[in-house]
This record gives C-alpha cells, sequence and structure tokens, in this order.
C-alpha cells in the first residue's frame, strides 16, 4: 500500500517543514505559529475527551489557564525559573484539579456534564477574577521565561524566540506521538469503547468511570502542558485564559477539524487561528474585521452542516478511496 | 443434585407502585438451560437485569456462587463470570467482528495494563477473542464492520462477545428475536453446544426452540412466578394451561 506508507509519511514531512520555519526570520509569523501549536496541543487534549471518550467538555480552558497561573504564582518575581521543575509542577497541579473535578463531573451525562464543566471553569475564573490571589482582573506578569539548563550550562534560551518555537514544535510532536501510542493501546481501545456503547462496555466487566476518569486526568494534564506554554509565550496571564470563550474556541477547533482523528485538532487549531488572524485584519477587511467573531461563527457553522467529519474529512477524502468493508466474502 | 451456581431468593424489584418482579426464586445449575417464559410485561427481562446488576434488586438476594450479588454494578458482576446478551442487539457497531470480541476478552486482563503496547499485541486476549468468533460461527466474518452484519450474525456476534468474557453463567434475553427459521436453527444448536460447561438462563417466546433447550421451564406472569419444573411439568401444570399457555395448540402437539 504505497498510498498508506504515503500518509505515514506526511507528520513527519509536516513536522520537519515547520522546523524550518524560523529560516524565514518573520518575527510576527512565527509567533503566529508557535500560538497554532500550543492550541493544537490544547486542542488535541480536548479530542481525546470528545473525540475518543465520548465526553463532551465545555470547561476545558480551565485546565489552560490553571497550568499559566501555576507558572505565574510558582515563579520568583524578578528571577528566572527552572523550566525543569515549573513544568511539571504546573502539569501535575492541572492533573490533580481534572482528577478532582472528574470524579464529581463523570456522575453526569450528556448536557448535563457540558454545564457542570462550564461550572467549574467559570468558578475557577471567578477566583482569579474576584480575589487578589493571581493579581485579580488584570492578572500576573511572567517577567523572564523559564531556563533550561543542563547542570550550569544553557540548552538555549527561551527569550529567543526560535527557541521557544522549537520546543513548542517538539513538545506537539511528542503531545501527538504520546496520544497516538495510547489511544492504539488497551486503554484506548477501551476509551473507544465506551464512547461507542458505554452500557455494554459496562456489561462486559470494564469499570467505565475509572477509564473515564484517566481520560479526563489526562486530557486536563495535557491542557495544562499547553497552557504553560501560551503563560511562557504571552509573558503574563489574566482570568480571560480561564474564560468559557476559551473553551469554546478549543472546542470549536476540534470540531472545525474533525472530531476523533487527534490530526484533525491540529488542523482545527491551524485554521481556526489564522482564520481568526485574517477575518479580524483591518486591512482586508474593514469595519467588518472588528467583527470577525460573526464571520467565524458562520463559517463553523457551515463546515458543521457540510462537512461533519471537519476538515479531517475533507482530507480523507481526497487522501483515500472509500472503505471497502462491505464487500469482502 | 449439585449445588445451584446462581440462586435467587425472593427476588423482588418495584418500579414506584408497580412490581415488575415478584418474590422470584429459581436456582440455576452448570450443564442445564433453564427457559423463563411467560407474556410481554411478565418481568423476564427485569429479572435478567436484577441478575446482571443492569438494575438494582428492591429486595430479596442473588447468590452466585455462595456470595449475594444482590446490589452490585454490572461490571462487577460480568468480571466475576456472569454474561448478558441483550434483546436488543447490543454490540459496537462501528467496530469490526474481531475489535468486538478483542475488546470483550480484554475485559478480562487486569486492568492494570501498559498504556504504551498495542492493543493487538496480546496473544492470550487474541486467541480468546478467535475462540469465541469460532464458537459462534463468525471466524469468516472477523473482518466486518459489525453495522455491515446480517441481523441473525448480529446476534451471533452479541454471544459471542459475551462467551469472550469467559462466563460460567450465560443470560441470554430472547436470542433469536427476529430471526429466520434457519439463523433460529443456527442459534439453537450454538446455545445446546455451550450447555455443557454453562449455566444458561435463557428467556424466549419461540416455542420450538423453548422445548429444543430447556431442562428446566419457569413460567412469569405479572412479575410472578407461575411453575417451575421440567418442561413435563409445566406442559402438564393446569394453572400454566389456564393462565398462560391457554390455546391447546401450543401444548398439544
Amino acid at each position: 500500500m504505497k498510498n498508506s506508507r504515503l500518509i505515514g509519511f506526511l507528520p513527519w514531512l509536516v513536522v520537519g517543514l515547520l522546523a524550518l520555519f524560523p529560516l524565514v526570520e518573520s518575527t510576527f509569523y512565527m509567533q503566529l505559529l508557535t500560538k497554532v501549536l500550543i492550541m493544537a496541543i490544547f486542542a488535541m487534549s480536548l479530542d481525546l475527551l470528545v473525540g475518543y471518550t465520548g465526553l463532551v467538555s465545555f470547561g476545558h480552558a480551565a485546565y489552560f489557564g490553571l497550568a499559566g497561573y501555576a507558572l505565574a504564582l510558582m515563579a520568583p518575581k524578578y528571577e528566572t525559573v527552572s523550566l525543569w521543575w515549573s513544568l511539571p509542577a504546573s502539569i501535575g497541579v492541572c492533573a490533580l484539579f481534572a482528577l478532582i473535578t472528574g470524579t464529581l463531573v463523570l456522575r453526569t451525562r450528556g448536557i448535563y456534564f457540558i454545564m457542570v464543566t462550564l461550572a467549574f471553569s467559570q468558578m475557577l475564573f471567578f477566583i482569579f477574577h474576584d480575589t487578589k490571589l493571581g493579581g485579580g482582573s488584570d492578572g500576573i506578569y511572567i517577567y523572564a521565561k523559564p531556563t533550561m539548563k543542563l547542570g550550569e550550562m544553557e540548552l538555549g534560551s527561551l527569550e529567543k524566540l526560535e527557541n521557544f518555537y522549537w520546543l513548542v514544535l517538539l513538545l506537539t510532536a511528542g503531545s501527538y506521538l504520546l496520544l497516538r501510542r495510547i489511544l492504539g493501546s488497551s486503554f484506548g481501545r477501551a476509551l473507544l469503547g465506551i464512547k461507542v456503547n458505554e452500557h455494554r462496555m459496562r456489561a462486559l466487566g470494564f469499570p467505565v468511570f475509572k477509564y473515564q476518569l484517566a481520560s479526563f486526568t489526562l486530557s486536563g494534564a495535557l491542557a495544562g502542558l499547553a497552557g504553560y506554554m501560551a503563560a511562557v509565550q504571552y509573558g503574563f496571564v489574566n482570568p480571560e485564559i480561564l474564560s468559557w470563550h476559551q473553551s469554546g474556541a478549543v472546542l470549536m477547533m476540534v470540531i472545525l477539524g474533525g472530531m476523533g482523528t487527534l490530526y484533525g485538532s491540529v488542523i482545527g487549531a491551524f485554521a481556526f487561528v489564522l482564520l481568526q488572524e485574517v477575518l479580524s485584519n483591518q486591512a482586508w477587511f474593514g469595519i467588518a474585521a472588528k467583527h470577525w467573531q460573526l464571520a467565524m461563527g458562520i463559517f463553523i457553522m457551515l463546515v458543521a452542516l457540510y462537512m461533519p467529519q471537519g476538515l479531517a474529512g475533507l482530507a480523507q477524502k481526497f487522501g483515500r478511496k472509500p472503505a471497502e468493508e462491505t464487500s469482502d466474502e | 443434585m449439585n449445588e445451584p451456581i446462581l440462586r435467587t431468593k425472593a427476588l423482588t424489584k418495584r418500579f414506584g407502585g408497580l412490581v415488575a418482579v415478584s418474590e422470584v426464586s429459581l436456582d440455576l445449575f452448570v450443564g442445564e438451560v433453564h427457559v423463563v417464559i411467560g407474556p410481554n410485561g411478565a418481568g423476564k427481562s427485569t429479572l435478567t437485569n436484577l441478575l446482571s446488576g443492569d438494575l438494582p434488586p428492591t429486595s430479596g438476594e442473588v447468590i452466585f456462587e455462595g456470595r449475594n450479588i444482590a446490589g452490585c454494578t454490572s461490571d462487577h458482576i460480568s468480571r466475576l463470570g456472569i454474561g448478558r446478551s441483550y434483546q436488543k442487539t447490543n454490540i459496537f457497531l462501528p467496530f469490526t467482528v474481531f475489535e468486538n470480541c478483542r475488546l470483550a476478552a480484554q475485559s478480562r486482563t487486569p486492568h492494570a495494563l501498559s498504556v504504551f503496547r498495542p492493543a493487538e499485541g496480546y496473544a492470550e486476549i487474541n486467541r480468546l477473542a478467535e475462540e469465541a468468533m469460532a464458537a459462534a460461527g463468525l471466524t469468516h466474518r472477523a473482518g466486518r464492520i459489525a453495522a455491515t452484519l446480517s441481523h441473525g450474525e448480529q446476534r451471533q456476534l452479541e454471544i459471542a462477545m459475551c462467551l469472550a468474557t469467559q462466563p460460567r453463567l450465560l443470560l441470554l434475553d430472547e436470542p433469536l428475536a427476529g430471526m429466520g427459521p434457519h439463523e433460529s436453527q443456527r442459534m439453537v444448536e450454538l446455545i445446546k453446544g455451550l450447555t455443557a460447561d454453562h449455566a444458561i438462563m435463557l428467556i424466549e417466546h419461540d416455542m420450538d426452540a423453548v422445548f429444543a433447550l430447556a431442562h428446566r421451564l419457569t413460567v412469569m406472569v405479572n412479575g410472578e412466578v407461575l411453575e417451575s419444573g421440567t418442561p413435563e411439568e409445566v406442559r402438564s401444570s393446569p394453572a400454566v394451561q389456564l393462565a398462560y399457555l391457554g390455546g391447546e395448540e401450543l401444548l398439544h402437539e
């Protein structure tokens, strides 16, 4: 199968090309691409829940934002903090928060699950918005980027854009591979089974709740990775990163890209961030640029109506012949 | 007679004011097919749900291999060794036949599985899945997507998944529902073949199949056991003839 080998090779080609991007030497586009990749990790983490476990969370920004705040609160104000412990610690905080909230929200299903996940993220939003804990509505600045030292040697300063970009690219590729691996394991198959037919999984003897909780925790941890990187990139955190707009945006990326494909989330993140950039460009759209969300909303509605498989479905249509499993014998 | 593998004592399920299952006591033995018959709404499916843990009983006991499992969750009961099939086909439609069975077999392994090892890499699980497919006569369909199977084959898959979990007790809820005569015959043979090393509780409407398979027969009406015994005893019971089977045509062939 030449075709399938080509498809297997494609992600590496994309990563290779992206790795060469700093040669272009455009600060603006490198920052934009970094943002896209961070959102891709965030979207993949949500796809694990929505596309592979059948749980539609509308509060995923909570874990994204929490990691950013964890970094901001852990980092000394005018000194650098080491990536080696601040990243795992931030992810750990998110995983723990996901584990705790998960035990509660996973008692609900469907629309109630959506509402309860939203409620938890809103609680977190108001904790940071209305108390002095995280600087209130103004948020906190992170003055210095974390350092990556091996002994005394600095592996590469994250103050340099391309270093940060490469790190994020590495983490995006790593997250993708990790999730692929996990989803291909018995654990991943059980998650898919739960998504397709939760009742039967239970009847077959699977402790469904434990599997869902593991998935929810992993998803929260990965969202934390993305949130940490976003906080490093912007150099500050404020309650906006925890808001339901953010949860909605990442959900739209997953839907836009195509649920349950993983690479669809990456495509969705690209499409969403780039589209946002284009639609809000005042030079091109003038007064309409201010209302880019309107155009984005219409676009997403059209995708949902006419491409239920998302952009990934479109790619599959052209990339592969239709399945032939119905005509064996 | 040896010990029953499962015994219910005064098992009762109420839905508000409605008593769906009332004081049902029955014994199931390995090597026997215990058929439960009764008109629609008699409480047969509810009884199955009580035994499988899909519903918790209101009162009464379910003793499986010496322990009371009443009120246990369905996944727990499944892991103890009770497998069930559903009246309404309940399979993983988008998955292949093999994956349906593999997933069922996977449920038998310890849950601390490596999340990095590919799912197909467990020889023992694959073997169980293949044996289950072979037993249900589905080996030639292994690669097919379950949704594309005929109705009869989906019913067979339902049983195959059940078998892949290696149960000692099978609860089969109308496995012949909606099947043609040829498919029904095949299913009856399949169930016969399972009798030797399983205890089977079968709910069925098809009287030919009932009398072809039953070692014991329980008749339920309005949630209560009207009569229970060997097929001959039940046939000759005046209460049964009057209340349920009524029509002479069913009993006197």
